[in-house]
């Protein structure tokens, strides 16, 4: 029986595990290793040097633009998303006539690629035939370079990520807002309380588990940003959307410097871990767990 | 305009449960959510118009300042041009199979592997559950140069349907994820043990117990799983971008892309084969459109 059990465990789990070890566990430990060796297609040796592939990380610029890229579109889209889905979210949350053709045109983000929505934006802000410039002509702003400016490029990537993730963030906020106890609406109300005052006092608090998943959950996917900047600016123009992915990207193969590369790919990874626990630490506080 | 409708009818209603206040003297004939609603949603909607209007467009009318907001001929004709430049066909294909063997995968392995994890109790098991938790918070692109060199390696000295270059390369990696084990083991541990004991006392074999009382009962976990494996399957760009070169091995979101940087300035054939590649996922969404949303759903709560 006990020895039926031993066999039987592992005849189940056998294929499964085997593909994780050796498309998830081996290649977290070799790139680990790569990231101490000299390893670039070149040479077939590939020698340990130590730390100077994350000596190199430090002092390469281009690493510190990328990381600034990152944060600061990190920084501008995840609340971005958060607060525009809330909103549609909020709005939605009732019985109106519409009301599905509306929560509809929503979800549809949720189905479009990252391709697809790139290619779209893409077309949408085109400096010389784009629709954009001609609703900004109309209102009397000339036209613009969008992804052309340096200065301009990563909004117009924040603008189109945005737009690609607010179906999900609706889907997460309408489910959060339909688990909120209608009793609790109408007690404040019946306190005299108006409705704004309601939905900050009692509302939002109730939701905070939500907005505490799609922080974190955005952020991850923020961290890892690549299809759109591959697509619409390959990190241009003069590296103003290089953000870390892409150069990591670009590093490993393009350049086939996979030692330098997977150094940058656990500086990532660090930065993943770090900023998703400072969030579940300060989430904590504001984040109130109904039992 | 519409907002003076009917003051009588404000009063009737105060005049009946004589709690509203006096001063609510008229009342729009629609929810005022209409007002934030409508607006917010054409914006969210009118990407894929606009996307629709340009991919019947003639080049002319597309690359026209300022733009044609409303086509005067629709020329369908830049679909099947589309078509005839690039093997879209073929990368449906392809994206098709990926997308449903992973899935298929998924169901199998993780099913087992996670039913595995759930209740038996064999040597390693612990040991084996943590390497792969491990793996689950890694992202992509941290394995993806060693996934890369390994697939390669398979590709020359194992089975090249799954090298470097090949679809297989494209599913094997994904076939069983870690997250699939994790969560369909927390699923099967919710279930009560008392029917899976009573057919094992039966003298039913542990794989007849799995797939005869467990997976029914698991139904709506398995198609979560399914749902969010599809969505990432189809979607995903990265690994196929490293691991395809080929034209006749690419699935969609690399095809696409590769036909729009080989074409970037015929935007009416980048954008009727955007809408094709759009409208098969479009249909499967809104199909299936109940258990994707309750999958992302049930992913953000069981998050919370």
């Amino acid at each position: 029986m006990v020895a039926s059990e031993h066999f039987a465990g592992w005849a189940f789990v056998t294929p499964g595990v085997a593909i994780i070890l050796l498309f998830g566990a081996a290649p977290l430990i070799w790139s680990a290793v790569m990231s101490f060796q000299r390893s670039n297609l070149l040479s077939p040796s590939t020698p340990f040097v130590g730390l100077k592939n994350y000596r190199q990380l430090a002092h390469d610029p281009v690493v510190a633009q990328a990381f600034g890229h990152t944060l600061l579109y990190t920084v501008l889209f995840v609340p971005g998303t958060m607060i525009v889905g809330l909103f549609l979210a909020v709005a939605m949350n009732r019985k109106i006539r519409f009301i599905a053709f509306y929560r509809t045109a929503a979800y549809a983000t949720m189905a479009i690629s990252t391709i697809s929505e790139a290619i779209v934006f893409i077309w949408l802000f085109d400096p010389s035939y784009g629709v954009v410039n001609y609703f900004l002509s109309l209102v009397g702003v000339p036209p613009q370079q969008f992804l052309n400016n340096p200065s301009e490029a990563l909004f117009v990537i924040i603008a189109m990520t945005i737009w690609g993730w607010t179906g999900f963030a609706v889907v997460i906020y309408l489910a959060a807002l339909q688990g909120v106890p209608s009793v609790l609406i109408e007690a404040a109300a019946i306190d005299g309380a108006t409705p704004w005052r309601t939905f900050r006092r009692v509302t939002l608090p109730l939701l905070s588990p939500a907005s505490l998943f799609l922080a974190v959950w955005l952020t991850i996917n923020a961290l890892q940003l690549f299809d759109e900047v591959y697509l619409s600016t390959q990190g241009g123009p003069l590296n103003a959307t290089t953000v870390l992915v892409y150069y990591l990207y670009q590093q490993a193969f393009q350049d086939f410097n996979f030692g330098y590369a997977s150094a940058i790919a656990y500086a990532l990874f660090l930065a993943i871990l770090v900023i998703t626990a400072i969030q579940f630490r300060i989430g904590r506080r504001f984040t109130h767990y109904r039992s | 305009m519409t907002a003076t409708s009917a003051p009588s009818r404000g009063e009737l209603h105060s005049a009946r449960d004589g709690l509203a206040p006096a001063r609510r003297r008229w009342r729009l004939p629609f929810s005022p959510w209409h007002l934030v609603l409508l607006p917010a949603t054409l914006v969210l909607i009118f990407p894929f118009a606009w996307l629709l209007i340009t991919s019947v467009e003639t080049t002319g009318e597309a690359l026209h300042f300022p733009p044609v907001l409303i086509p005067h001929v629709l020329r369908f004709a830049n679909y099947p041009d589309a078509l005839s430049t690039a093997p879209f066909g073929r990368f449906f294909v392809n994206s098709a199979i990926v997308a449903v063997v992973t899935v298929a995968a998924n169901l199998v392995l993780c099913s087992l592997a996670g039913y595995a994890f759930a209740r038996f109790r064999f040597l390693g098991r612990t040991a084996l559950f943590i390497v792969i938790m491990a793996t689950l918070m890694v992202p992509f692109q941290v394995t993806m140069i060693p996934q890369f060199i390994i697939t390669k390696w398979l590709g020359v000295h194992v089975l090249a349907g799954v090298g470097i270059n090949h679809i297989g390369a494209l599913i094997l990696p994904n076939a069983a994820t870690a997250f699939g084990i994790f969560f369909l083991r927390q699923f099967f541990r919710t279930l009560p043990l008392e029917y899976e004991e009573s057919a094992r006392v039966d003298g039913a074999s542990r794989l007849k117990v799995l797939w005869r009382i467990v997976l029914p009962l698991a139904v709506p976990a398995l198609a979560t799983l399914a749902a969010l494996t599809f969505l990432d399957s189809w979607n995903n760009f990265l690994w196929p971008l490293i691991a395809v070169t080929s034209t006749s091995q690419m699935t969609l979101p690399l095809g696409l892309a590769t036909f729009q940087g080989a074409h970037s300035t015929e935007w009416t054939l980048v954008m009727a084969a955007n809408v094709m590649t759009l409208i098969p996922m479009l249909v499967i969404f809104f199909a299936a459109q109940r258990y994707f949303i309750r999958s992302v759903a049930a992913t953000g709560l069981a998050g919370t």
